[in-house]
């Protein structure tokens, strides 16, 4: 299952994953092009985060193949370490470092992981908070900002380690309303940017203006995958059907 | 998170106006109610009771000039025993001549601490590593000599406050990296780590420091070659460094208990490996908010370490207690204990004073 004829950097085949007895994840298969950018939907506990957690082994999946910019995701430590260094991730509840202001928040792991000197990695840091339009809150702790910019702070914290593969679970959903905004400009700037991304949301406006195709999840199965022209008017399976009316009538 | 409702507290407080007069004051926090006047008479007067003739014991009629018990003769205290014997307090049975070599290890130890209150010092954790692992092979040397024409001084003859000194002083630093190896193994996946911990943490916790020590005292000896002797103030060092690490873990686990799984998450998805995410992530938030337990940890460590009286080292305590067995100084037990007593407080108040200002400054940075 595709949606372009792009060179794939995310390829999951065949993926099943079980918490103990229940069957979260029964044969995923997905294919994810460079520079294209995927949007995630449907209902609660369908397995859509525990889906994108498997691509950086956040979740380890049981059976099937995960192979990520050409590196096969195995219990190897190192392909690990190395598949996590392309992968950044955004969480839909921040998760910055509260002991750490912003602009240490986001050196640190280039500091440590890619061995960048402290200058350059300053610089860079720098140079995303602008990108993010909060460069102001640099030395600023997590604690003292408001939602949005956590969440914008998370996003450069990630892009910091110049990552190929964006993963976004959720990133709006604990944002008040007013903030939803700033936060979704930022990631429309990126898509536009050419980076490939994978995104849960349920804001499909997003989905509508820079999904090349939107994958519909139910019950730990990939139900649909369509470009969001096709899937928001001609949704093929009545699980999708149902889904869209309920989520677009508020 | 506590230390985010005390600072949101403290930002509610009104200030505090300065022309509060004395009589308000009073007026305001003990006689606001009947009730709270008799309590405030009460309370005074037990207080009258007790103090009173205790001042009277301590200054009014105490002595502390002369140099023999004959001087003292009024009836007090007779703090002149503390004052000619004050070195065997300090010192112990270290030689006199030999006793500005503990001063200087004190000097030094003082200067080098330094940069670890400067703020803007950036390497302080290096720094405070590289000290924990240099100072005792300094402080050893010194005291021990042996070298360069220092006369050997056996351990034997270590005591007073400055054993308990070097005690508390290796116990505490030994027992917070011991504690946090220790935290970390009781988490980790890896089933023969944990039950190694589990089992050193709980079997040591549910046996009294005596235990420890007499075992190691007199067990321990049993159980090496014959020949190997090892020093029985290296082993009194030894039960407590493990002693209080099986504490400190359990302190330190708590600290990790409280970190919620994303920061684990943040930290991995950034491709950080589990040391980088322990010692960079974890570890900071984690102890930050045990200090209270650390530092209580480390207050009842300092005043165990009197238990090393029970195998023949004669820490503080153990001086108070043999300087009043002499003749010459017979029936003066009580001044003897007040100033070990002293002693104790004085480094146990500031312990627990500083661990408040670290608190304060911590706190002030960041608010989640
Ligand atoms: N660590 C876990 N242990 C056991 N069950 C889990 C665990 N994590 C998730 N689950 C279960 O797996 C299912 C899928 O969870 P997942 O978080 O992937 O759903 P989701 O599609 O992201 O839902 P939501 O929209 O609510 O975030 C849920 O039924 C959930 O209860
Ligand atoms: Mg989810």
């Amino acid at each position: 299952m595709t949606g372009g004829s792009a060179e794939p950097i995310i390829i999951m085949r065949d993926v099943h994953k079980w918490f103990g007895e229940f069957h979260v994840l029964k044969g995923i298969n997905l294919e994810v092009g460079k520079s294209q950018k995927v949007v995630v939907c449907g209902p609660s506990g369908s397995g859509k985060s525990t889906m994108i957690r498997c691509i950086n082994r956040l979740e380890e999946h049981q059976r099937g193949e995960i192979v990520v910019d050409g590196i096969e995701l195995t219990s190897d430590v190192k392909n690990v370490e190395a598949i996590r260094r392309e992968v950044g991730m955004v969480f839909q509840s921040f998760n910055l470092f509260p002991h750490l202001t912003v602009i240490e928040n986001l050196i640190l792991a280039p500091m440590w992981v890619r061995r960048v000197p402290r200058k350059e990695a300053e610089e860079l840091a720098m140079s995303l908070l602008e990108r993010v339009k909060i460069p102001e809150q640099a030395h600023k702790y997590p604690g003292q900002l408001s939602g949005g910019q956590q969440q914008r702070v998370a996003i450069a914290r990630a892009l910091c380690m110049k990552p190929k593969i964006m993963l976004f679970d959720e990133p709006t959903s604990a944002l008040d309303p007013e903030m939803v905004k700033e936060v979704l400009d930022v990631m429309i700037e990126l898509a536009n940017e050419g980076m490939t991304m994978v995104v849960v949301t349920h804001e499909m406006g997003f989905a509508k203006s820079v999904a090349d195709f939107v994958v519909f999840m139910d019950e730990g199965e990939i139900v649909e995958v369509a470009p969001p022209s096709v899937f928001f008017t001609n949704p093929k399976s009545d699980r999708t059907k149902l889904f869209l009316s309920q989520i677009l009538q508020h | 998170m506590a230390v985010r409702q005390q600072t949101a507290a403290a930002r509610v407080q009104p200030p505090i106006t300065e022309r509060v007069t004395v009589l308000a004051w009073l007026k305001h926090n003990l006689f606001s109610t009947w009730y709270n006047s008799l309590l405030t008479i009460l309370v005074g007067y037990l207080l009258y009771l007790v103090l009173v003739p205790f001042f009277r014991w301590a200054v009014l009629d105490a002595t502390i000039a002369g140099d023999s018990k004959a001087a003292c003769s009024f009836g007090g205290a007779c703090w002149t025993l503390v004052k000619v014997r004050l070195g065997q307090y300090v010192y112990g049975l270290y030689p006199e001549d030999q006793r500005w070599r503990v001063n200087l290890a004190l000097v030094i130890a003082a200067l080098a601490m330094v940069p670890l209150f400067l703020e803007r010092f950036r390497h302080r954790l290096t720094y405070a590593v590289g000290l924990v692992v240099i100072y005792p092979i300094v402080g050893y040397a010194l005291f021990y000599g042996g070298w360069m024409g220092l006369p050997v001084v056996e351990t034997s003859r270590w005591g007073g406050l400055f054993l308990t000194l070097v005690i508390a002083g290796v116990g505490i630093t030994a027992s917070l990296p011991l504690g946090i190896l220790l935290a970390l193994g009781r988490r980790s996946e890896m089933p023969v780590i944990r039950s190694l911990c589990v089992a050193f943490i709980e079997l040591v916790r549910g046996v009294p420091l005596v235990t420890i020590l007499f075992m190691a005292s007199v067990m321990l000896p049993l159980f090496l070659p014959a020949g190997v002797n090892f020093d029985k103030l290296m082993r009194a060092l030894v039960g407590v460094a493990l002693f209080s690490a099986a504490y400190m873990a359990e302190v330190i686990r708590g600290g990790l208990q409280a970190i919620p799984k994303g920061q684990y998450e943040a930290a991995m998805a950034l491709g950080l490996g589990y040391w980088q995410m322990t010692g960079l992530v974890i570890l900071p938030q984690a102890l930050r908010m045990v200090i209270p337990g650390i530092v209580n940890t480390f207050i009842g460590l300092f005043k165990d370490t009197s238990l090393v009286t029970i195998i023949g080292l004669f820490d503080l305590l153990g001086m108070a207690k043999l300087i009043v067995t002499d003749p010459q100084w017979l029936g003066l037990a009580a001044e003897s204990y007040i100033f070990a007593a002293f002693g104790f407080w004085i480094f146990c108040f500031a312990m627990s004073r500083y661990s408040q200002h670290v608190e304060r400054r911590l706190s002030a940075g960041e608010r989640r």
